[in-house]
């Protein structure tokens, strides 16, 4: 695949002191979605806000479709939209005018046509009137987006885009998000839901104190570090595991009606046959057995754990 | 050049004093007319002329400088600070603008309302005096550099504060008595020769000086130098912005 954003051996340090990006290497390709996740202050706004030119970079490089953000920053800026994380509108304007505000500050010439199917698009047109002061939050969302998507971004970042917005907007936003891949838009977001980066994303990078300690196609990511799980429910409790099954490592649950059989789904052997049989020698009757693959939920807990 | 961003923003800051109507206009022109009441009318009919003005008309430029600058100041720093305090600024940051364009747009607009602005106190002025100009086309001159600076001024000082108390800071503690003290209301030679070298050292003075002459071809230093010291302090101003861009201060971490 192409690379649309190249992101090489960045940092950032501010003058706080703080690392908030230590030699971050990436590359972003033409058309996906990338999933950043990490813990609050791992630095995932910061490396946004690189990209888009609102924090200067202490070291490093990032190109976007070849230029340089520094140097080239008209063209690179002209294929970016961002959505912030922080609600940052005015008070008195109206949703339409700062709508066209966005676009004019990209250089676009007004073009009511496609700002009224925009606004439609966000369920926005019957407020496009209303001041943004009396929008709710959900709405204020809305409008920042389509603020970032005025000026016809080939590449849209959205920074914790579904913080504290409720199930409807969730849905909708995903499906834009959906649609404007479709249409070739390269989407990188953040989040701290993983079931959404699992959901949506078609890769995922893990930051932690500054660092990307791992990015990779999600399947990918869920097969490599992922362990599968055996989960055998007895018709009969045990109390303790008999002897002959020692070597399977399993574990038993609290009332004895569960085992459960952790493996390398990797290995040659899984060594499940051998163990149903050894069940079966152990005189242990199975009424039901089902498998479970380690959520990214757990591989980014481990991740970040052992980071810590 | 992104002309189209210039012309969003400059239509932007416009439409905010529009929506503030009575904070822009009409806020200055009743304070001025009060000094007019007060100083002209009340005052002004127990003194005599001034450099063979009659008081009433010789206080018409230091008035109009005295709404041109807090305007244009309280304008600009406004448009900046603003959005900046709300979180806005992240749109011209990540936008395809230079720091130029968005100087033309934020201060071209402040700039512009002081022009109208100071243009209605004329006319206000001329209720209440019969004002003549002698020197129209410096008059404007004068009238435009004026409102160029401060207003650059203001945009600077709303860069540099951080707070809303900052933002009053400057305005209310070194222009207004700057501005008071420049001769607005009074020839220089009116004061005693230590305060008249002191007064040397008023930037202020300078402008009033220059923009009075322009109407009465009286003033307390020549023309040329008035010229001179708007210019510099014009040019110390966009220096002064372009190393705040360049740097980021304030606006990029």
């Amino acid at each position: 695949m192409k690379a649309i954003v190249k992101i090489s051996n960045l940092s950032k340090t501010y003058n706080t002191g703080d690392q908030a990006l230590k030699n971050i290497d990436l590359e972003i390709y033409e058309g996906e979605i990338l999933a950043l996740l990490g813990p609050n202050g791992a630095g995932k706004t910061t490396l946004i806000s690189t990209i888009c030119g609102i924090v200067s970079a202490s070291s490093g490089s990032v190109t976007v479709a070849g230029h340089d953000i520094v140097s080239g920053y008209r063209i690179t800026r002209d294929l970016i939209g961002l959505v912030p994380q922080e609600l940052t509108l005015g008070a008195f304007d109206t949703v339409w005018n700062t709508v066209s505000f966005s676009r004019g500050l990209f250089g676009k010439k007004p073009n009511p046509a496609y700002i009224e199917q925009l606004l439609k698009d966000l369920s926005l047109y019957d407020k496009k009137n209303n001041a943004l002061m009396t929008l709710s939050g959900g709405m204020k969302r809305r409008v920042l987006i389509a603020k970032a998507l005025s000026h016809e971004p080939r590449i849209l970042f959205l920074d914790e885009p579904t913080a504290g917005v409720d199930v409807e907007l969730r849905r909708d936003m995903w499906r834009l998000v959906r649609g404007l891949q479709e249409s070739g838009v390269t989407i990188i977001l953040t989040t701290h839901y993983i079931e959404e980066a699992e959901e949506i994303a078609d890769r995922v990078g893990i930051i932690s104190n500054g660092e990307l300690v791992l990015v990779g196609d999600k399947k990918t990511l869920m097969h490599e570090l992922g362990k599968k799980q055996l989960i055998l429910d007895l018709k009969h409790p045990i109390v303790d595991i008999p002897e002959s099954l020692a070597k399977y490592a399993l574990e038993i649950s609290d009332d004895g009606n569960q085992l459960t059989y952790t493996y390398d789904t990797h290995s040659t052997r899984t060594g499940i046959t051998a163990l149903l049989q050894s069940l079966n020698e152990a005189g242990l009757s199975m009424k039901d057995l089902k498998t479970r693959q380690t959520s990214l939920e757990e591989i980014f807990v481990n991740l970040v754990r052992s980071q810590a | 050049m992104n002309f189209q961003a210039i012309r969003v923003i400059y239509k932007f800051e416009m439409l905010r004093a529009w929506n503030t109507l009575l904070q822009s206009i009409a806020s200055p022109v009743i304070s001025t007319s009060l000094y007019f009441v007060v100083f002209g009318a009340a005052i002004g009919s127990r003194i005599e002329q001034v450099e063979g003005v009659p008081y009433g008309l010789f206080i018409v430029p230091g008035l109009v400088m005295l709404s041109l600058l807090t305007q244009s100041i309280a304008n600009a720093s406004f448009g900046i600070f603003f959005p900046k305090f709300t979180g806005q600024i992240y749109e011209v940051l990540s936008a395809p603008i230079s720091f130029f364009e968005i100087i033309v747009g934020y201060v071209g607009a402040a700039a512009s309302k002081s022009l109208i602005l100071g243009t209605i106190i004329l006319i206000t002025a001329n209720l209440f005096v019969d004002l003549e100009v002698a020197h129209p086309v410096w008059m404007v001159t004068f009238l435009i550099l004026t409102c160029i600076s401060f207003s650059l001024f203001g945009f600077i000082i709303g860069l540099w504060a951080t707070n809303f108390e900052k933002l009053q800071l400057i305005p209310m503690l070194i222009i207004t008595p700057l501005v008071f003290l420049g001769g607005s209301f009074y020839s220089v030679n009116m004061l005693p020769p230590v305060w008249q070298t002191v007064t040397l050292f008023n930037p202020v003075l300078y402008l009033i000086s220059g923009f009075r002459w322009s109407f009465f071809e009286v003033a307390d230093v020549g023309v040329g130098i008035s010229l001179m010291m708007i210019t510099i302090f014009l040019l110390s101003c966009l220096l002064l912005v372009w190393w705040m861009f360049k740097s980021g201060y304030r606006l990029k971490q």
